[in-house]
């Protein structure tokens, strides 16, 4: 078992006066609609969760839906009303303003939707300021930040300003600078909101390779499902500042926890985001067909190959080891089968 | 009865409108009023009645109270005076260490601390007058009057107005290009040999002083608003009265603080320059985007950090649009200290018009203007201006300015050495051309003026006499009939129609001030002036703005004409208009249309472009025609911009009455130009200038309220 990075217990944040007394008297049992009526919204309600070295997780919700407050209380950005948060152990709403800033310059980084980039320094000096910040001497500052030019792939641009730049471009210089002082956590706002479809792909794909490479422990807040199926190892999804399940993106579709979070994965193409491993049933004992697939292959990409078949296949793991059986007609049911009885 | 629930506002305005007139009715002008006689005058007279207040004894003409309200406030001025005198002259005595007689001298705290201010003020002022023009009192300052007289060589020479043309230039190339370069210079040299050249400088170091101040202390003080709401609710009155205050009024007490001169007129000028940067700077720090702020938090930054190399370049623009805003403010109160003494351009005016010079009065004016179209487009440009890929770059490249600088200084110099020998005789005009040795074209156009009298003098004065006679008497009679409380039940009763309770009650507050104050007839007075240019200004300004906005070339260029106007201090005004129509009512009157139509014209044009573009190809695809779409849809949209504009446009139209005073009017103007000269001025100074300032507050808040919920209603706010 991974180390405990952040860690959340029940969690509120609640904006409008007298918010603190007003979360003590309802003794844990939070009403968005019963505070409201006395002036106070619920950003986030009893958020519980943990998440550990190396993991990304991913919150999803719609607008309003306390996503970003969220992450915005775990980086401290805001204060939480209630609920204890541990970073690495260290209980953050306890610590002072010194440290906190000392924990922002070494263990933090963030990237926002809006790039929020410094409009009056170039590229370079927008990478290199979180250094400067610490007191990082100008030269290691800024040789650091050519080496993050590069692996953002913005080489020859370095000395441009942002406003010369692409959404695409200055979003890569957002993720530059957020990864300059090498941090542990990284917290990413809808980072890929604000582009275009084309661009928000291959950012996508971009961002998986550099995570591949970093193993960075991850909080990335999107409104959007597929990309949440696509980069997550766990999804949050959130409604009216409750998280309403956080699960594998595979458990969230096959067993959605509630109405709501049902509604987002009825379009799923299935076969897209399962595994044969989501699927398969127990080794089989009768006769195997010569096919034998990879439990970590995606449905889509075996699919034709399996309906092929007669017999019962294989799954077998990467050494080849006999781990279940998958019938053709699991296939059939998996991709066309669980929508009907859904609806 | 279903008009009554269709348009209940309107009916409100006629129930107001009917009972205003029947109390304008019911109620008599009493037998003994008199206009200006009226009012307290500080001269006994026994048919005035007395009392006292705070030990202070007010005398003033009693009249029914219907008609006049008594001045309660009669004691204010007089209140204000000795308080000053007193904080000036008695309060906190101490022991202070004199320096020329070398021993300790016993001073009030407050006297002790304006002087040593004035004196660090006269001496920041100097040494930027020497280095510009030559000198030795800085040197003077750090020795003595006998080091200089053993080392004569160590005066300032000053510079020659060839460096300071070319670095003009220089500096204007590096903000904008090559057009801004080119008038840079060709108004330095325009300057320099119409013999302008030493004013010019005194001004331009005037500026040079009051401007780095004020912006240090509104950026202060902006940030300080920005972090602390307390600070901002203690702030926010004062900005308001200060954005309504004639400039004029506020130099009455700096007399009586900081003494007539330079200094004086620094520290004033900083009062009234601070406000406008202290708005921009809370401006510019709220439009910051949130997730910039938190962007700089994240990457850990301490508060200083925060605000120092996140949030002031952030907000840059609106800062430097805030340094343009300071530099305009120093520049027209740079002209108009000449009324406390400070030298320069405003001071060389003053003279010409005083001794009706027309001609020289018209040479100072276009330097002036000149040096203020200047400044205004250099500081432009700075705030526009936007660093560009600056890759590879050579040293040349990057430094080319200050090259070029280094080169028109050595060149300078030399040229001005060579004039030594050129010019033996008289004065060397390669290092500067002196006052009144220039080429002057005084001559000639007090000449054109006496030419505009002799031909036109019958068609001017038929003109005048109809205007006054028939026009201006009548209307100003109709605003002096108006009993005090008609016009209060009309003030309150329009805040309230407009505001509810909340209006009302501020409005009646700004006004009874007025009325309590001994110049009621006197606002009167200044108001009708205003009503009438606001009236006109407003006429010509919203059809000027209505056609040019037709074609979006005459547009820009209209636009671009108020740009220039607007850079003028108001002061300047009064030169043309004096020049036709000579010292009477009508030139403050045409100035006020000439100045006030600015706004008018200005809010309409962008008023009518702020209609969106969806909303033109909507009604245009309805088939509506030119005429249709600007009554049925441009008009109503851009009614609230275009109200905003009326309200600058009162705010114009009130300065340049005041100012008027000075060709004389005999409203609130009038006072604060006495009370320049008068040793008990500062209170009676300060009160008239709330009061205009108040009368701008009345039809501000009125104004911004309706404009509010207006643009509420339409979903444009």
């Amino acid at each position: 078992m991974s180390e405990t990075v952040i860690k959340c217990e029940s969690v509120y944040k609640i904006f409008g006066e007298n918010a603190k007394k007003m979360l003590e008297e309802a003794n844990g049992n939070v009403d968005a609609k019963t505070f409201q009526e006395k002036g106070c919204i619920v950003g986030v309600n009893n958020a519980s969760f943990e998440v550990v070295k190396g993991e990304m997780l991913v919150v999803m919700g719609l607008s309003g839906s306390g996503k970003s407050t969220l992450l915005r209380c775990i980086s401290r950005l805001t204060d939480a009303t209630g609920g204890k948060i541990f970073i690495e152990g260290q209980d953050l709403l306890e610590l002072n303003n010194k440290e906190l800033i000392e924990l922002r310059r070494n263990k933090m980084g963030m990237v926002f939707q809006s790039f929020a980039l410094l409009p009056h320094k170039t590229v370079v000096e927008n990478i290199a300021f979180p250094l400067q910040i610490k007191g990082t001497n100008t030269e290691e500052s800024i040789n650091r930040a050519m080496e993050m030019v590069k692996l953002v792939g913005l080489d020859g641009r370095e000395n441009y300003f942002p406003r010369e730049l692409s959404g695409g471009q200055q979003q890569r210089v957002g993720i530059a600078r957020s990864l300059a002082v090498e941090p542990d956590i990284w917290f990413l706002d809808e980072p890929f909101s604000a582009l275009d479809p084309l661009i928000r792909k291959e950012m996508q794909d971009e961002f998986l390779r550099l995570q591949e490479k970093l193993q960075k422990t991850i909080m990335f807040i999107t409104h959007d499902f597929d990309e949440a199926l696509k980069l997550a190892d766990r999804i949050a999804i959130m409604k009216d500042g409750i998280i309403e399940q956080l699960d594998t993106p595979a458990n969230i579709v096959l067993n959605p926890a509630t109405e709501y979070v049902r509604k987002f994965t009825e379009e799923v193409p299935r076969e897209k985001v399962l595994i044969i491993e989501d699927v398969m049933d127990a080794p089989s004992k009768d006769n195997l067909g010569d096919l034998k697939v990879l439990k970590d292959d995606i449905i889509e990409n075996v699919a034709e190959k399996i309906l092929t078949q007669e017999n019962i296949v294989g799954v077998v793991d990467k050494n080849n080891n006999i781990v279940g059986s998958i019938k053709p007609s699991k296939i059939i049911d998996t991709v066309f089968g669980g929508r009907k009885n859904d609806s | 009865m279903e008009y009554l629930k269709k348009y209940p506002k309107l009916f409100q305005w006629l129930f107001l409108l009917v009972v205003f007139l029947a109390l304008c009715f019911a109620i008599e002008v009493p037998e003994t009023y008199k206009f200006i006689r009226g009012q307290a005058e500080f001269i006994k007279d026994p048919n005035q009645s007395v009392y006292f207040f705070l030990g202070k004894e007010v005398r003033y003409y009693a009249f029914d109270v219907f008609w006049r309200l008594p001045p309660l406030l009669g004691w204010l001025p007089i209140w204000i005076n000795d308080s000053l005198f007193f904080l000036m002259n008695e309060w906190m005595p101490m022991e202070f260490w004199n320096e020329d007689t070398q021993e300790f001298k016993t001073r009030p705290l407050l006297l002790q601390i304006s002087r040593n201010l004035t004196s660090f003020m006269t001496f920041l002022i100097e040494l930027i007058r020497e280095i510009l023009l030559g000198g030795l009192e800085t040197i003077v300052a750090f020795t003595s009057w006998d080091f200089i007289d053993a080392y004569p060589w160590l005066e300032l020479p000053g510079l020659p107005w060839t460096i300071v043309a070319a670095g003009a230039a220089i500096l204007s190339y590096k903000l904008s290009g090559k057009g801004l370069a080119l008038f840079a210079g060709l108004t330095m040299i325009y300057i320099s040999i119409f013999g302008q050249w030493k004013p010019s400088m005194q001004t331009l170091s005037f500026i040079l002083v009051a401007a780095p101040l004020s912006f240090v202390f509104g950026l202060g003080l902006g940030i300080a608003a920005y972090k602390s709401k307390r600070v901002e609710k203690a702030l926010y009155p004062i900005l308001l009265v200060m954005q309504t205050m004639p400039q004029y009024a506020v130099l009455v007490p700096a007399l009586v603080l900081f003494g007539v001169g330079d200094h004086a007129a620094v520290i004033i000028t900083m009062v009234v320059a601070v406000p406008p940067m202290i708005l921009l700077t809370i401006l510019g720090l709220r439009a910051i985007p949130p997730e910039v702020i938190e962007a700089g938090r994240m990457s850990g930054c301490t508060n200083w950090q925060l605000m120092l190399k996140v949030l002031i370049p952030t907000a840059r623009r609106d800062i430097l649009i805030g340094v343009n805003q300071v530099i305009m403010v120093c520049f027209s109160m740079a002209v108009i200290s000449a009324f406390i003494g400070a030298k320069g351009l405003g001071f060389n005016l003053l003279l010409a018009l005083n001794q009706l010079n027309i001609g020289l009065a018209l040479e100072a004016g276009l330097c002036i203007s000149l040096i203020a179209i200047l400044l205004d487009k250099m500081s432009l440009a700075w705030a526009n201006k936007q660093t560009d890929y600056f890759g590879n770059l050579t040293f040349f490249q990057r430094n080319k300015n200050t090259i070029f600088f280094a080169g028109s200084v050595v060149i300078g110099i030399i040229l001005a050495y060579i004039g030594t020998f050129i010019f033996k005789e008289s004065f060397n005009y390669l290092f500067e051309v002196p006052h009144n040795k220039g080429i002057s074209t005084a001559d000639f156009w007090n000449k054109g003026v006496d030419w505009i009298f002799d031909t036109f003098f019958v068609y001017i004065k038929a003109f005048n006499t109809w205007l006054i006679v028939d026009v201006l008497q009548p209307m100003r009679a109709l605003y002096l009939r108006m009993p005090a409380v008609a016009t209060l039940v009309l003030a309150v009763g329009a805040g309230y129609i407009i505001g509810g309770i909340r209006s009302a009650l501020v409005v009646s507050a700004l006004t009874l001030f007025i009325a309590l104050s001994p110049w009621w007839d006197r606002a009167l007075v200044t108001l009708y002036m205003a009503t009438f240019g606001v009236v006109i200004s407003c006429l010509i300004g919203f059809s000027v703005g209505t056609l040019c906005f037709q074609n979006k070339k005459s547009a820009a260029f209209m636009l671009g004409v108020c740009d220039i106007f607007q850079t003028f201090p108001s002061f300047v005004y009064l030169i043309p208009v004096m020049m036709l129509f000579g010292i009477t009512d009508t030139s403050v009157l045409i100035a006020v249309i000439v100045y006030a139509t600015i706004p008018a014209t200005r809010y309409t044009i962008e008023g009518l472009r702020s209609v969106p573009v969806g909303l033109h190809e909507a009604a245009t695809m309805s088939g509506v025609n030119k005429f249709q779409r600007l009554t049925k849809i441009e008009f109503p949209l851009a009614f609230p911009h275009m109200m905003l504009g009326l309200n600058q446009t009162i705010v114009f139209a009130l300065f340049m009455v005041i100012i008027g005073a000075f060709i004389g009017t005999e409203d609130l103007g009038q006072y604060i130009l006495k009370a320049l000269s008068d040793k008990n001025g500062a209170g009676i100074g300060l009160t008239l200038g709330i009061c205009v300032a108040f009368i701008g507050l009345i039809f501000d808040n009125l104004i911004r309220t309706w404009v509010n919920q207006r643009k509420k209603h339409l979903g444009i706010a």
